[in-house]
């Protein structure tokens, strides 16, 4: 039967072809290809419903609409949840106005931000930081006092620090898909929103714990890790357990022969792939409990396989494009000094 | 005198009345579309008419109602936006206040010409005495069988409820006030899935400014042709204007589209020229949101046409030397107003009122509100006001809903046509606190546009 024929749509991300199914967003599309050309996300999370969307950053320009309507779209679109069309064509590093708009929404990130990261256990592991590493300039031009907000115990094995939130919306999915109750939410609206569980009240289930791996800054904090190390002196392990309510399947962090903190396994996007219970995550932290694997692939630019920053690092492209050197002026300014 | 089709009978005591309403012609409409016209056919008299929503964006009317998606088996919504709250507009309490019926019997002919048998009216919580109102309206309306089922012996089945809002301006954006009737947090939803196709529960909706539901009424009245005479161009039919400002004469007041700005401000019809003998500085043409206007620009487009109260007209120029015609709430400013002072204003209420969704918009109008609030205090660097262009170049067209588009167009308008008068604000610290910049070279005439 014809019907039945799933026919792929061809799209086109900065040049680079792909065939994906149709209802794929652009940004799947783009992570198909990976590299350079995969647009950062903040707040979209594939395994939650309804994420994305919110924090911008994923801003990509359709240059050509589809095959049947080449129109280019009007405005930037988000890539996390603009599906695509046959025939698409979108730029992402190979549009200036693209670096221009990813470069103001860091900015706009930052500037409620405490920038507190030498004492942040998200250091190192923190999308914020990465993305004010490679689009932000050394300097802000927020000069007024910053919003800030009491820390919240949520329970006695999550810290929120509402400082450093971006509202991405993850831990709210997170309560609202993986538990029965409605246990997070926003308060307030604007600039003063801000995460609650309205009377403070611990979230028992046993699987909230997952909201510490979905947020993408430092915001929700494992208090059992909390200033314990910073994550690129520790070595993470995959491990597994046979765990009656989860998978048991985790990383570990090991600070010599001491389990400083467990995690979900994450991919090269930063999303686990299981979502592990609260047993595993807080209260399993012996060698003994576990099955060592491997150690977890960890890139090597990266901070924790470096123990440092690399000097950024620029996508080919833009060495070829005068108009993209142009909108990457202080980053290539940045490497040329840091080299 | 203009044709009057919504306010024709403003002045009769007990309008607000069933009784009144209906010995003044009142449910006509009704009777026409449900007995003598199919669905279609009033859709067909909508889109004739050329009718452009009324609630800020202009869109055609019978367009938008025929892109509404029918699949069998799925209730279809009619939603009335009454969550009026842009600053400077209030036709639509105006209109609430004084001739519920017009609103009652425009979603009847709404919600027939759509197929929906559920149909909400949505009304910003501050307006509790309005949804008493709208309340009793509708009770009076069903008492007489115009509502209910099988409404005047045709089949016909309607319920309207009214829905009080929170009292959020977001909440006035289609998808967010939909989410906030759900009775979820007012979020606007990321588009597409439009509402044509997935709406209210999840099912195909239409949502209409409450003054373009009552505009159907004289349309299915007349007919589509009749009312489109009425107007130029794509700009037909009446218009209810929210006048304020420094004026005469303020209020609301219904318009033929097409009237001359000059005639609005100055005629004893409408506004009856600038209060106490002053000048005019400047004007925001359609509710805070839209592009501010400096004098020399206001009575005349750049290329030195007369300006009229069209869609057209009013955004000839775009946004470089034109405006919008938005919700209609029109502000006009003297001499003695700081433009500085008002922006500072506006931003300060985009910032409040922001939902806090995404980035750019929950970010950017804070800081803009900060920035505008040093430079009119003093403070301010001519730094300050190239960093004002660019944060509202970053926050327009990046956000999810055009809440951050409304909060950058009126500050970059403002710095557009009246960066002198920043300026004179860094350079003027002193000064600036205690006097008004005045008119300046505002009003002077503009050099003729070459082609």
């Amino acid at each position: 039967m014809m019907a039945d024929e799933v026919v792929n749509f061809k799209v086109t991300i900065d040049g680079i072809p792909v065939e994906v199914a149709p209802g794929t967003t652009i940004l799947n599309a783009a992570r198909q290809i990976g590299g350079d050309i995969v647009p950062p996300a903040m707040c979209y999370y594939s395994k939650l419903e309804g994420s994305g969307g919110k924090c911008r950053t994923c801003l990509v320009r359709v240059s050509k609409g589809s095959e049947k309507d080449p129109r280019p779209m009007p405005k930037l679109v988000a890539s996390c949840r603009t599906t695509v069309m046959d025939g698409m064509e979108v730029q992402n590093i190979t549009s200036p106005e693209v670096v221009e708009a990813r470069k103001g929404v860091v900015e706009i990130l930052l500037i409620n931000h405490p920038l507190d990261c030498p004492i942040c256990d998200q250091a190192g592991e923190c999308k914020l930081q990465d993305l004010g590493y490679e689009h932000g300039s050394e300097s802000t031009r927020y000069e007024f006092e910053r919003r800030t907000f009491e820390r919240i115990d949520l329970g006695d094995k999550i810290q929120l620090h509402m400082n450093r939130c971006i509202l991405c919306y993850r831990c709210v999915y997170v309560a609202n898909q993986l538990t029965e109750e409605r246990e997070h939410g926003i308060l307030y609206r604007g600039d003063h929103s801000e995460i609650s569980t309205h009377i403070e009240k611990a979230l028992d289930h046993d699987f909230i714990g997952n909201v510490i791996d979905v947020c993408p800054v430092g915001a929700l904090t494992d208090k059992t890790f909390r200033f314990k190390n910073r994550v690129w002196f520790t070595k993470p392990i995959d491990a597994h357990r046979d765990c009656p309510t989860c998978s048991g399947k985790v990383t570990l962090w090991y600070k010599g022969e001491e389990v400083l903190r467990v995690t979900g396994r994450k991919d090269d996007f930063g999303e686990v792939e299981d979502f592990i219970c609260n047993t595993c995550r807080f209260d399993t932290k012996k060698t003994s409990d576990w099955v060592l694997e491997h150690p977890t692939d960890v890139e090597k630019e990266s901070v924790i396989g470096a123990n440092h920053y690399e000097s950024f690092n620029l996508p080919p492209v833009i060495k070829e494009n005068e108009k993209l050197q142009l909108a990457n002026a202080e980053q290539l300014q940045r490497a040329e000094r840091l080299k | 005198m203009g044709r009057k089709l919504l306010l024709e009978h403003i002045n009769e005591p007990g309008i607000n009345t069933f009784a009144v309403y209906r010995q003044k012609g009142g449910y006509r409409a009704v009777e026409k579309a449900l007995k003598t016209m199919s669905p279609d056919d009033v859709v067909e008299e909508v889109k004739k008419s050329g009718l452009r929503g009324r609630g800020g964006a202009g869109f055609p009317t019978g367009m938008k109602w025929s892109f509404l998606a029918k699949p069998e088996g799925v209730p279809r919504y009619l939603v009335c936006n009454g969550d009026e709250s842009e600053p400077g507009t209030f036709k639509d309490r105006y209109l609430m206040t004084h001739i519920p019926h017009a609103l009652v019997e425009g979603m009847i002919v709404s919600s027939y010409a759509l197929g929906a048998n559920t149909s909400y009216i949505y009304v910003r919580g501050e307006m509790m005495p309005q949804i008493r109102i709208l309340e009793n309206a509708i009770a009076e309306a069903k008492a007489a069988g115009f509502l209910g089922n099988n409404i005047l012996g045709t089949g016909y089945n309607l319920e309207i409820y009214v829905q009080p809002g929170g009292g959020a301006y977001i909440c006035g954006e289609e998808t967010a006030l939909l989410e906030s009737l759900e009775g979820k947090r007012g979020n606007p939803r990321i588009k597409p899935p439009f509402p044509a196709i997935a709406g209210l529960y999840g099912c195909p909706t239409v949502v209409n400014n409450v003054e373009s539901i009552a505009a159907t009424v004289p349309i299915i009245n007349d007919g589509g042709e009749e009312y489109a005479k009425i107007g130029i161009e794509r700009s037909t039919g009446t218009k209810l204007i929210s006048a304020s400002g420094n004026i005469n004469k303020p209020g609301v007041y219904e318009i033929e589209l097409g009237v001359p700005v000059e005639e609005f401000i100055y005629s004893d019809e409408y506004c009856g020229g600038i209060a106490n003998g002053k000048k005019l500085k400047a004007l925001v043409a359609g509710g805070s949101s839209v592009p501010i206007l400096p004098a020399n620009l206001i009575t005349k487009t750049a290329t030195g046409n007369p300006r009229l109260m069209t869609y057209e007209s009013l955004a000839d120029g775009g946004f470089q030397t034109g405006s919008m015609m938005g919700s209609g709430g029109f502000i006009v400013f003297d001499e003695d107003q700081c433009i500085v002072r008002n922006t500072w204003n506006f931003a300060r209420f985009y910032h409040h009122e922001s939902c806090g969704q995404c980035s750019p918009c929950r970010e950017g109008t804070g800081w803009m509100e900060k920035v505008l609030h040093k430079i009119e205090l003093g403070h301010g660097s001519m730094e300050d006001i190239d960093l004002l262009w660019d944060i509202q170049r970053k926050i327009e067209g990046n956000t999810i809903c055009p809440l951050g588009d409304a909060a950058a167009w009126p500050v970059a308008a403002a710095i557009r046509h009246f960066r002198d008068e920043f300026e004179w604000h860094v350079l003027n610290p002193q000064e600036s606190q205690t006097r008004n910049y005045g008119l300046a070279h505002y009003a002077d005439p503009l050099e003729p546009v070459v082609q």
